[in-house]
């Protein structure tokens, strides 16, 4: 196994004598969506601004892609590592464009490759440049605001993203819209990110990886599957469990691992990669108790059934 | 019928639909009418006789007086639109420039019949007048949602018009004219002095206040101390701040003969420039801590988050954000250190409060007002170009 991402060691920080993260250890393999999930106060945040130094560790180590991460100039680092927090952070006296190009324009990057880089970017978040290049932030949605600063964070192409609840104030829709784009940036780029948030649902659907906190610890990390099937404590079961283990259960496996392969069914396939819930979800809109499964490519490759489900 | 009131009948009825308009017009027909437009004394010391418009000024100037009454009180009634608003602020700028132009040819008229000592001053009519016209021009503008190019313009062509008319010797049987002509190589100077005056004790304002103001945002303990002084300093009157600092002053000045060389003494611009300094560090400190500290703690989060240094977030990030507040201040710091200066002149400092005080010793009112028309006209000018200049910031919105 190659070696870690991130990597924190012991990691500590107290507030006027008040442990907030304490002996913390996490690591995390490059190219994960590692998401820390916990209760409010529970440290995540703090761990998180640790990482890009806003907020400085009292004591342990922090290692970024093998480096001693609090050994460089602190803006030095920062420029190396995406950004995003929940309240968005734009600069509501810089148009959308400006906003974008905040790092490659701190790294002097030449003009032409900055606008081609914001161009790009606008793209890749599906905001046509023609309309929002120009725009001022307060002109946006809040989804199109967090679209914009989810793009100047990866602007510099960093190898490392960070995001604090970034999708917390946005309406449920958005939200959705919002974490499938991360979840195909995330497939798309290849990059390493550390997402927080108290919500189980996305931390479910986004993460490769999830640490859970607990008063300045964490007290498991595994898969999504670890942590919903095999709780290492009661805080993790009754965290995780709090609306319904059965659920999660299915939002975390996918149709692939349970479909009979060969087998018919009638109606529109459901893709192999979606979630079991998903799957329930077709059955129940649709009546039926079978549905046919298909591969990416459109090919289909069998069937899955309500019994399946339950296996 | 329809929702849309013009299609009711009753909406077909004349509509008062501005009422700011009649109020000041029937303001200045009734001064015009009963108080006087032109004073005239026996000399400069005595009392003298107030005469009213239609006594004072031709038929002809009466008469356009009276029909530039009647046609804003009907544009009153007209529904209002951009042409309306600008019709009625050209008719108002009219007035202005017209009412000191028909007071100079009343004055030079009536003087003619009478003692060759006498004087003519503007009398109370013609404030109102005057005034009235400026407060309806302003408000026509206004309601036009004229942008900063015609207020520009409109200033330019009543400064134009006004220049013009006194080139033409329309104002010289004035006795502020007279004042003004029996001063006119000091009046120049005196201008200067106080513009110099004003813009030594901004700059140092700025650059004292500013960085005082940004304190107590580092660390909170400096807040309470740092304004219990300002606001201490703030409650001195500005003639005993004056005084006080000639003592200390040429004190220093004995002590250390370079300052002296430097013209640092207990009277003259310096104890002026620092008493106007000690005045404004309230108003600019406050409102840097207003205006910097209102900016988005998000937006610094997220600037510091990508690896802007303290000073890049200062400068590109704070400072544009609290502009417009930080200009708000300086507005109210220019208006009041204009005015301040011209009691610098007690202390020797000169200035255009040289005339006040000239004027106040003689009993001369018109030679006060040599003196307080251009501050007020001065503060007035600068309030507007940093007015014109906040407006045309980037717009933006809340963070």
């Amino acid at each position: 196994m190659s070696e870690p991402m991130i990597e924190l060691r012991g990691v500590s920080k107290s507030y006027n004598g008040r442990a907030v993260v304490g002996d913390l250890t996490l690591a995390v393999p490059r190219g994960a969506l590692c998401v820390l999930l916990g209760p409010s106060g529970c440290g995540k945040s703090t761990t998180l601004r640790m990482i890009n130094r806003l907020v400085p560790c009292d004591g342990g180590t922090i290692r970024i892609d093998g480096e001693d991460a609090l050994r460089p100039p602190v803006e030095a680092l920062r420029r190396r590592i995406g950004y995003v927090i929940q309240s968005t952070g734009l600069f509501p006296h810089w148009r959308v464009d400006d906003n974008i190009a905040t790092v490659p324009r701190l790294l002097h990057w030449p003009e032409p490759r900055v606008r081609a880089r914001v161009h790009e970017l606008l793209e890749m978040l599906r905001l046509d440049p023609r309309i929002y290049a120009g725009k001022y932030p307060h002109q946006l949605s809040g989804g199109e605001q967090q679209r914009v600063g989810v793009a100047r964070a990866l602007a510099a192409d960093p190898e490392l993203l960070l995001m604090d609840e970034p999708f917390a104030a946005v309406d449920p829709v958005t939200r959705d819209a919002l974490q499938a784009e991360i979840a195909r940036i995330h497939e798309a780029t290849g990059k390493t990110i550390v997402f927080v948030t108290h919500d189980i649902a996305e931390a479910l659907r986004l993460a490769t990886m999830i640490a859970v906190m607990d008063r300045g610890r964490v007290v498991q990390s595994g898969t999504p599957l670890d942590i919903v099937e095999r709780p290492a404590s009661d805080f993790v079961r009754d965290f995780v469990g709090v609306q319904g283990l059965g659920l999660k259960l299915l939002a975390v496996r996918r149709v692939r691992d349970r479909l009979q392969t060969g087998e018919q069914a009638d109606g529109e396939p459901i893709d192999a990669g979606a979630t079991l819930a998903e799957a329930l979800a077709a059955m129940v809109a649709r009546r039926v108790g079978r549905l046919a499964v298909a591969e990416g490519d459109g090919r289909v490759v069998g069937a899955i059934a309500l019994g399946d489900l339950v296996r | 019928m329809t929702a849309d009131g013009a299609a009711e009948p009753w909406a077909a009825a004349p509509r008062l639909h501005n009422r700011v308009l009649p109020v000041l017009v029937l303001l200045a027909t009734a001064a015009a009418t009963a108080m006087g437009f032109v004073v005239i004394a026996p000399n400069r010391l005595l009392p003298g006789v107030g005469v009213p418009l239609w006594q004072a000024a031709a038929a002809p100037a009466t008469a356009g007086f009276a029909a530039a009454a009647a046609l804003l009180l009907t544009l009153c009634w007209v529904r209002p639109r951009g042409a309306v608003h600008y019709g009625a602020a050209a008719v108002a700028g009219a007035v202005l420039l017209a009412a000191p132009a028909v007071a100079g040819a009343s004055a030079a008229q009536l003087l003619g019949s009478a003692p060759p000592a006498s004087v003519a001053s503007l009398a109370g009519g013609f404030w109102v007048v005057g005034g009235c016209a400026a407060l309806a021009a302003i408000d026509s503008l206004q309601r036009a949602q004229a942008g900063a190019a015609v207020q520009l313009v409109t200033a330019a062509v009543l400064a134009g018009g006004f220049l013009a008319l006194s080139r033409i010797g329309a104002f010289d049987a004035l006795s502020l004219s007279r004042e003004y002509a029996a001063r006119h190589d000091l009046f120049g100077a005196a201008v200067l002095r106080h513009a110099e005056l004003v813009a030594a004790a901004l700059g140092a304002a700025v650059a004292i206040g500013v960085p005082l103001g940004l304190a107590p945002l580092r660390r909170k303990r400096f807040e309470a101390p740092l304004f219990a002084v300002l606001n201490l300093l703030q409650t001195v009157p500005s003639i005993a701040l004056f005084g006080l600092l000639i003592a200390p002053l040429s004190g220093l000045a004995d002590a250390v003969p370079a300052l002296r060389a430097a013209g640092i003494g207990g009277v003259g611009p310096a104890p002026a420039i620092i008493a106007l300094v000690l005045y404004a560090l309230l108003p600019i400190a406050r409102n840097t801590v207003a205006g910097i500290g209102g900016v988005s703690p998000a937006a610094i989060e997220a600037a510091r988050g990508m690896g802007m240094t303290g000073r890049q977030v200062f400068w590109r990030v704070e400072t544009p954000l609290a502009l417009p507040v930080l200009l708000a201040g300086l507005r109210i710091v220019v208006v009041q250190t204009v005015g301040l200066a011209v009691v610098a002149a007690l202390i020797g400092a000169g200035g255009l409060g040289s005339f006040v005080f000239e004027g106040l010793g003689q009993y001369a009112t018109d030679l006060v007002l040599l003196g307080a028309l251009p501050a007020i006209l001065m503060a007035l000018g600068a309030d507007f170009v940093l007015r014109l200049a906040a407006r045309a910031m980037p717009r933006r919105g809340a963070a």
